[in-house]
């Protein structure tokens, strides 16, 4: 059957194409699920995750196109028990079925690899106990963009349910995060409590932070604007409450917002768990489980 | 008319109390007959499915609004703490062994499992692990609220100050759950090792004995280090020590190390079994022979040794260096090899097969097409730029979701329909069951796909308030959820009806081959008369090789 053989290749070519430019499309689509780009960390992981939805999108389509295929058009007449035929494998098709995968993930793998490397967002650990294996430094080079820019260091400890920001230079703390746009970041992160989690999304930039070990955190800010810091390690109660604004600004605004903050005398931040925990709470149902007092509300010049 | 003998095991003849196990009153006592205990595990376990569901109906109320004002926050937490641990613990592990120990002996040929009172002992620590997790939420202060994963120092901090406290008896029951399954595996291991009937050589085994091996494999090499974990840190939180509590010099990393070289391998516990169930049922309503048999049974080995050493992959973020992140990265990878055969290898089995679209099938066709979409999310969060972006955020809900329910539970409820005949010797009703399928596919995927655009804007895991930019995808999922709970309704429905009058079962009504459709509906006590003598290999559909040389086709 000649034609039934033609007919076929065209079913799989139209079928190809179908599942390919559609892959390409969502593989587009995927930029605009993602918040605003304000790192330069950001574009790299962005480019990363559409590839990787572009190729997840192609294999999903793929293999449910084939199962909807066979679904409409292979299914048995009502009442016909007889065997389909018995085809129980087919050497070259498995090899090449497994060769398939190793090469994608050794695609995937070494493109990620690169996109970490260019990152290079954890700084050497200072390490506190000397034992422990995992201090180890980390692969660290800075991203091509920011590399002769001067580094900005700033302190950031995490409470159970606050963050600290201190700036060494101009010993001035904060609750709101201030940040120049276009300058390398170093943090120190620290917790006081339990274990607590650096993230801010529009960065794409996300980091534990670990009791009794200080942590060097990397990164640049490359869009002037105001983002949300998230604690993404549940730490207990007040866990959800945790957060605190993110400005990204020119780093002349961000001298001048220091030396405003340098004059102001040091008075308790607001916050959400303690104001919480100190009021009964109105939610329909009530147990009166206790939980861990939130800690005193920070001191800070600027309270954001 | 006994099974090969082994040294120190029971024979059959002296351990059962003959009787019948179609009164109902046995599935309520002490028995030893692997078929009951099978169902012992399939009842206790979806009860407590239905328990986790309603904590997880809290939850979704919860996050319908993005303020904190359905329950406390204290609540909120003690219910997804307690909704994961009960669906892990409770839910897939034991229903999942539950149809290990109904189908193992009978698909190898066996009348019982090869410690059939180890067996009972093993199943009725179960609901002792039940018992003490409910009882946590009556304990001053609450259930544990620390998370299923129970990290320190915050599974530390004990702020009522009392010795019994949840956290403590979280840690009593998962430590108890834990013997219970290293019993079992003890017990499958030798089952399948030593107990198979003549003719039956490992390359002619089932895919689901396969799948127990290789998934039992897995538990004798974790578990010791999850229980070790759990006892260092019960000793921290009430003898004082200092293994974990960084307050006192202790490193609460250490204790991610001990749970994630168990826990990354318990995912694959739970999921071999579920491929071997697809395995079993893609063939039947296929009518084809499974497709690439040896490379698929080899794949779960493989699966089983690959998943010992991904385990850092959930703690990139967590302090570890980068080339350790880029070596996790590299071999969790390299699971998606051995699993990409399997799935190939079954699309290959359905492609040009002559197909039954009964409920089971049903189940197991969706079930295949979110594990695809799962294991393509699993791809992403194993990159490490990716995962520092989304870990610990709704998109790893999303993925394990997809797995958890998109697979596995749509995976065991597969099983229970195409088992149902067999077990109970009545048909179920196949319109109640679809019914069912719809309103749980539609539902899952309500539930769960909106979790991943929620992930990737950066909405966070483990949360009782959120900003209100989130609330839209929330409702989605809010009432998918509540859709995915409305579903288990025709299929208790359809259960209950079904086994008390549904229509007789004969002993093989969708025309399969194994051996567990050669017995009548229900088996008997014995499980075979005679025991079989195996002359080929599984699933010879279209080939009508009989499969025994002894025993009616
Ligand atoms: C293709 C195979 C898979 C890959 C590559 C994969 C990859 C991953 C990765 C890298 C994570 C960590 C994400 C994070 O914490 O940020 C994760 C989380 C998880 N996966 Fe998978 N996975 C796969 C299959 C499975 C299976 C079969 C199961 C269960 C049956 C499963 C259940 C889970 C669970 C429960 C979590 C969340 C754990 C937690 O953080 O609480 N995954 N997966
Ligand atoms: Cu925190
Ligand atoms: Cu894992």
């Amino acid at each position: 059957m000649k034609i039934q053989k033609i007919l076929n290749i065209l079913t799989l070519l139209t079928g190809a194409i179908a599942v390919t430019s559609m892959s390409l499309w969502i593989g587009k689509q995927s930029y605009s699920w993602l918040p605003p780009q304000a790192a330069a960390e950001s574009l790299l992981i962005d480019d990363l995750i559409s590839f990787l939805v572009t190729l997840g999108a192609f294999i999903f389509l793929g293999v449910t196109s084939t199962l909807m295929y066979s679904v409409i058009f292979h299914r048995a007449v009502k009442d016909d028990f007889t065997d389909g035929p018995p085809i129980e494998g087919n050497v070259t098709l498995e090899v090449v079925w497994t060769a398939i995968p190793i090469l994608l993930v050794f695609w995937i793998a070494s493109y990620s690899y690169q996109v970490y490397e260019q990152m290079g967002i954890q700084g050497p650990s200072e390490i506190v106990h000397l034992h422990n294996p995992l201090a180890m430094e980390s692969a660290y080079a800075a991203p091509a963009k920011a590399l002769a820019e001067p580094i900005e260091k700033i302190d950031v400890l995490a409470k159970q349910w606050a963050w600290v920001f201190h700036y060494p230079e101009r010993d001035i703390t904060s609750t709101e995060l201030h940040l120049p746009s276009d300058r390398r970041i170093r943090l120190a992160l620290k917790s006081q409590d339990v274990l607590h989690g650096f993230y801010i999304p529009a960065f794409r930039l996300k980091q534990d932070i670990i009791p009794n070990h200080a942590i060097d955190f990397e990164f640049t800010p490359i869009r002037p604007g105001k983002y949300r810091l998230t604690d993404s390690q549940y730490s207990g109660t007040y866990f959800a409450t945790m957060q605190a604004n993110v400005v990204v600004e020119s780093p002349e605004d961000y001298q001048q917002w220091l030396a405003q903050a340098a004059t102001q005398k040091p008075s308790p931040a607001k916050n959400q768990a303690a104001a919480e925990y100190a009021q009964t709470s109105h939610q329909s149902v009530q147990t009166g489980w206790v939980t861990v007092p939130p800690a005193a509300p920070p001191l800070v010049n600027s309270p954001g | 008319m006994t099974n090969v003998p082994i040294e120190g095991i029971l024979l059959p003849d002296e351990k059962h109390n003959h009787e019948s196990p179609s009164s109902w009153k046995e599935y309520f006592s002490f028995s030893t007959d692997h078929k009951v205990i099978g169902i012992q595990y399939l009842v206790t376990s979806f009860f407590f499915f239905l328990v986790g569901g309603i904590f997880a109906m809290v939850m979704r109320g919860e996050l319908m609004t993005p303020e904190s004002d359905l329950v406390d926050r204290t609540v909120y937490n003690g219910m997804f703490t307690m909704h994961g641990t009960v669906m892990l613990f409770l839910w897939t592990f034991p229903s999942l062994v539950g149809f290990a120990n109904y189908l193992v002996p009978l698909m190898i040929g066996a009348r019982d499992m090869a410690f059939p009172r180890l067996n009972a002992v093993a199943f009725w620590m179960v609901p002792v692990v039940g018992i003490l997790m409910m009882g946590s939420f009556f304990v001053p202060g609450g259930p544990a609220q620390a998370g299923w994963w129970s990290y320190p120092p915050v599974s530390l901090q004990n702020p009522t100050g009392n010795l019994i406290n949840g956290q403590v008896l979280w840690l009593l029951a998962v430590a108890i759950s834990g013997v219970s399954s290293i019993m079992g595996a003890v017990n499958f291991v030798t089952t399948i090792v030593k107990m198979r009937a003549p003719g039956m050589g490992f390359f002619k085994m089932p895919l689901f004995v396969w799948a127990v091996f290789s998934a039992q494999i897995i538990q004798l090499f974790g578990l010791p280090a999850l229980t070790a974990g759990a006892v260092m840190l019960l000793l921290d939180l009430t003898a004082g020590t200092a293994f974990f509590d960084p307050a006192k010099g202790g490193n609460p990393v250490m204790f991610q190390h001990y749970f994630w070289f168990y826990s990354h391998p318990a995912v694959y516990v739970i999921i071999l079994p579920v491929f071997g169930i697809f395995s079993e049922i893609f063939p039947v309503y296929s009518r084809k022979p499974l497709f690439g048999y040896k490379v698929v049974a080899i794949s779960s080995i493989l699966i089983a040794v690959v998943s010992g050493i991904v385990w850092v992959h959930h703690m990139y973020v967590s302090g570890t260096p980068g080339w350790m992140r880029l070596i996790f990265m590299l071999t969790t990878m390299c699971v998606s090899v051995p699993t990409g055969i399997k799935v190939f290898a079954w699309v290959a089995t359905i492609w040009g097969g002559k197909l039954r679209l009964n409920t089971a099938m049903l189940f197991a066709l969706g079930g295949l097409v979110m594990f695809v979409f799962a294991g393509i999310t699993g791809i992403m969060l194993s990159s490490v730029p990716v995962d520092v972006h989304v870990n610990n955020t709704y998109f790893v809900v999303g993925h394990f979701h997809y797995v958890l329910y998109g697979t596995v539970t749509m995976g065991l409820f597969a099983a229970i329909y195409h088992w149902f005949p067999k077990m109970t010797g009545r048909m179920y009703s196949e319109s109640w069951g679809k019914i069912h399928f719809w309103l749980a596919f539609i539902g899952t995927n309500l539930n769960f796909l909106p979790m991943h655009p929620l992930g990737l804007q950066g909405m966070l895991r483990r949360v009782a308030s959120y900003a209100p930019e989130y609330q839209f995808w929330n409702i989605i999922a809010s009432l998918g959820g509540f859709l995915l709970g409305m579903s288990t309704l025709p299929f208790i429905f359809n259960m209950v009806i079904s086994w008390m009058q549904g229509e007789k079962a004969p002993a093989n009504p969708w025309r399969a081959i194994g051996l567990e459709w050669l017995v009548s509906s229900p088996p008997p006590v014995e499980n075979f008369e005679e025991t079989p003598i195996i002359i080929s290999e599984p699933y010879g559909y279209g080939k009508s090789e009989p499969l025994t040389a002894n025993l009616p086709e």
